[in-house]
């Protein structure tokens, strides 16, 4: 994986809480397993609309007032958007979409759990902030700068060019920091330990596990 | 410590943990289907492209698979994905792949009871976010990405941030026009769709000691809407029973289902009030039925309380609404009555497909004018098989109503019980089921 360099663009603001999975790849395109490509169907449901053309000859062509649609946001690598982003389904291609996209941090005041795992597996920086912060950050105009080396997100104001209007401060668990930062694959990592591992379970007995496995030749119920 | 707690710190080999900590956890059971199994090959194609060996999986005989979301092929890039399936589970030695038309199979969270997959206080993971739903037989159970489980897959192990523990207590037998779907809505609106998040959600008390193994999985099914890790029900004689009962009607050798592992009995009783980082308390007598507007699981109000929309379809289906007991009570509404509306019935694995032929709650839906469909996803997630055109409105057994959840993003969907669903397909409105009993 790539590693997280800094990234400064223009943020694009989604100001919507509570951002489904199924809002950012809808099921349908869930059949497909390449992991490159997927950014043509980010949010696919809010930034097309269908034109008339019959059941499935449908074209679609983008929505004008969705935000992705704005040539202003053209290039965003960073997306701004309200509590409790990537909810619903597991899916990682929810993630690929972002990524395939060229978003490579997305700052809200909170995520759901599995969406925020898989942001780290995918080169995607998840950024926490305070509500009050992004808000902010929702209707600003300007740049900005998401440092994860410094653990800083910075707001350059249009026009000036002087440094930041404002700082805001984020922390990261030291582990997946490393992981961004030096672009690293988690597997490939975690397996770099698996004779520690292994010692470990042979020490404490793990290894030895007294749980039974499913009978390997279950019949299927008629 | 808890009952997650006591799971967690069993399979990290550690004599405790506390919330918070991290631990390498032991993987008991894991689960792949149709979308996440696909992903899953992806991922072993790509680490195997940088020289991680792929070759076997830490233990084929504790993985299992499911085809749900897609299936019956809903067209022929998902009839590719089963194919791909099927050639992963061979080449790797899976034998618990449970295919459609060839016996038993359906909706994975379904098959995880139905076959007694898991056990309680395993740690059990699936490539699907409504892996909650098995915490419910006593097991810490939570979904994972594509890339954590193929990590699973190969190592049997993955790491978790130990949750907190929310204990929810319901006092009381709920009312029998209440069912357990009723009471998780009613949760999720008191708090919030991220009102769990990262925790894990417990339930306890009498009400749910009373309440059935179905009810219970209802309960741990939708925490995930409430964005928890995992829902839990502490394991008790209710559940070894349901347990017992699945794996010798499976064929499986009749064996005795544990309370515990290593040592541990995960059934002694809910500690302390301490133990939890909050403990919320419902009346089961106060509870009503609920109904979850459009778009969000946490929009509810009583169903007594919902407006007058005139509905399209009523869907009684997936993991959430389609086990036997919801297909018997929506039965118990339909019986002797038409629909109104388009009303879909598809029982979420054939093992209920069949009991519920058996003691006749087909020919009763049949009656009434509703369809049966066979056990898919299908347009709980908005795949095929009945998904919303545009402006359509349906009221659902599933769990979620997000924005173009069951087709187009202008439809609109309120989920609901079985029993309010079934009522509401007899009036075309949003119904309290009272009110079609009653009028008997």
């Amino acid at each position: 994986m790539e590693p997280f360099r800094t990234v400064r663009s223009v943020a694009t603001p989604l100001d919507k809480i509570n951002v489904d999975t199924d809002q950012i790849v809808p099921k349908q395109f869930l059949k497909l397993v390449q992991r490159s490509g997927f950014g043509k169907y980010l949010f696919y449901d809010w930034r097309y609309e269908s034109v008339e053309g019959g059941s499935g000859g449908a074209s679609v062509v983008p929505r004008p007032d969705f935000v992705l649609n704005h040539p202003r946001y053209k290039g965003s690598a960073i997306l701004v958007t309200g509590e409790n982003f990537g909810c619903g389904s597991s899916r990682e291609h929810a993630v690929w979409a972002l990524a395939d996209y060229g978003f490579r941090a997305v700052i809200a005041p909170s995520f759901a759990d599995i969406f925020y795992n898989n942001c780290f597996k995918n080169g995607v920086l998840p950024v926490t902030l305070e509500r009050g912060e992004v808000r902010d950050m929702l209707k600003f105009g300007g740049d900005i700068e998401v440092d994860l080396k410094a653990g800083e997100v910075r707001m350059y104001s249009p026009g000036s060019t002087a440094g930041p209007s404002h700082v805001a401060r984020f922390e990261m668990e030291p582990h997946r920091r490393t992981v961004l930062l030096e672009g690293l694959d988690e597997i490939a990592q975690t397996l770099k330990y698996e004779k520690k591992i292994s010692e470990f379970e042979r020490k404490s007995g793990l290894a030895e596990s007294a749980i039974p496995s499913l009978p390997p030749d279950k019949p299927l119920r008629a | 410590m808890n009952l997650v707690e006591r799971i967690l710190a069993r399979a990290s080999g550690r004599s405790s943990v506390s919330p918070d900590d991290v631990v390498f956890a032991k993987v008991d059971r894991a689960m792949l289907h149709d979308v996440s199994g696909p992903g899953v090959i992806k991922v072993f194609e790509r680490i195997a492209g940088q020289g991680i060996p792929t070759d076997r999986l830490w233990d084929p005989d504790r993985v299992w698979v499911a085809e749900d979301h897609f299936v019956p092929s809903a067209e022929k890039i998902s009839a590719e994905n089963i194919a791909r399936l099927s050639e992963f589970t061979s080449r790797y030695g899976i034998k618990n792949h449970f295919r459609y038309g060839m016996g038993q199979y359906g909706i994975c969270h379904t098959i995880s009871h139905e076959e007694a997959m898991v056990m309680p206080g395993d740690v059990y993971v699936g490539g699907d976010s409504h892996t909650n739903t098995t915490g419910a037989l006593g097991a810490f159970a939570c979904g994972l990405g594509h890339t954590d489980m193929a990590y699973v897959l190969l190592n049997g192990q993955i790491w978790f941030k130990v949750p907190e523990t929310m204990y929810f207590r319901l006092n009381g037998r709920l009312p029998s026009h209440v069912m357990a779907k009723d009471f998780i809505l009613k949760i999720i609106g008191d708090i919030g769709t991220d009102g769990g998040a990262y925790r894990t959600m417990q339930f306890g008390g009498t009400g749910i000691e009373e309440m059935s193994l179905e009810g219970r999985l209802t309960l741990c099914n939708m925490t995930t809407e409430a964005g928890a890790k995992n829902g839990i029900v502490r394991p008790d004689q209710k559940t070894v029973a349901y347990l017992e009962e699945r794996m010798s009607g499976a064929g499986r050798e009749a064996a005795k289902v544990s309370l515990g592992r290593g040592g541990a009995d995960y059934s002694e009783p809910d500690g302390a009030d301490s133990d939890y980082a909050a403990v919320y308390e419902y009346e089961a007598s106060e509870l009503e039925p609920v109904v979850a507007e459009p778009f969000s699981p946490e929009n509810t109000r009583p169903v007594s309380e919902a407006p007058s929309v005139e509905l399209d379809k009523s869907y009684i289906g997936s993991c959430t609404g389609a086990k036997y007991e919801d297909l018997e009570a929506a039965a118990r509404i339909l019986k002797g009555r038409k629909v109104r509306i388009r009303t879909e019935v598809l029982p979420a694995a054939i093992s209920i497909y069949r009991r519920a032929m058996e003691s006749g709650l087909l020919k009763i839906f049949l009656d009434a004018g509703a369809m049966v469909g066979p056990p898919t996803c299908g347009a709980c997630c908005g795949a095929h098989m009945g998904v919303l055109g545009k402006d359509e409105v349906c009221i659902s057994t599933t769990n979620r109503n997000f924005p173009g959840r069951m087709g187009h993003v202008e439809s609109r969907t309120y989920l609901a019980s079985p029993m309010v669903a079934a009522a509401s397909a007899i009036t075309g409105r949003i119904t309290d089921p009272r009110e079609i009993v009653h009028a008997a």
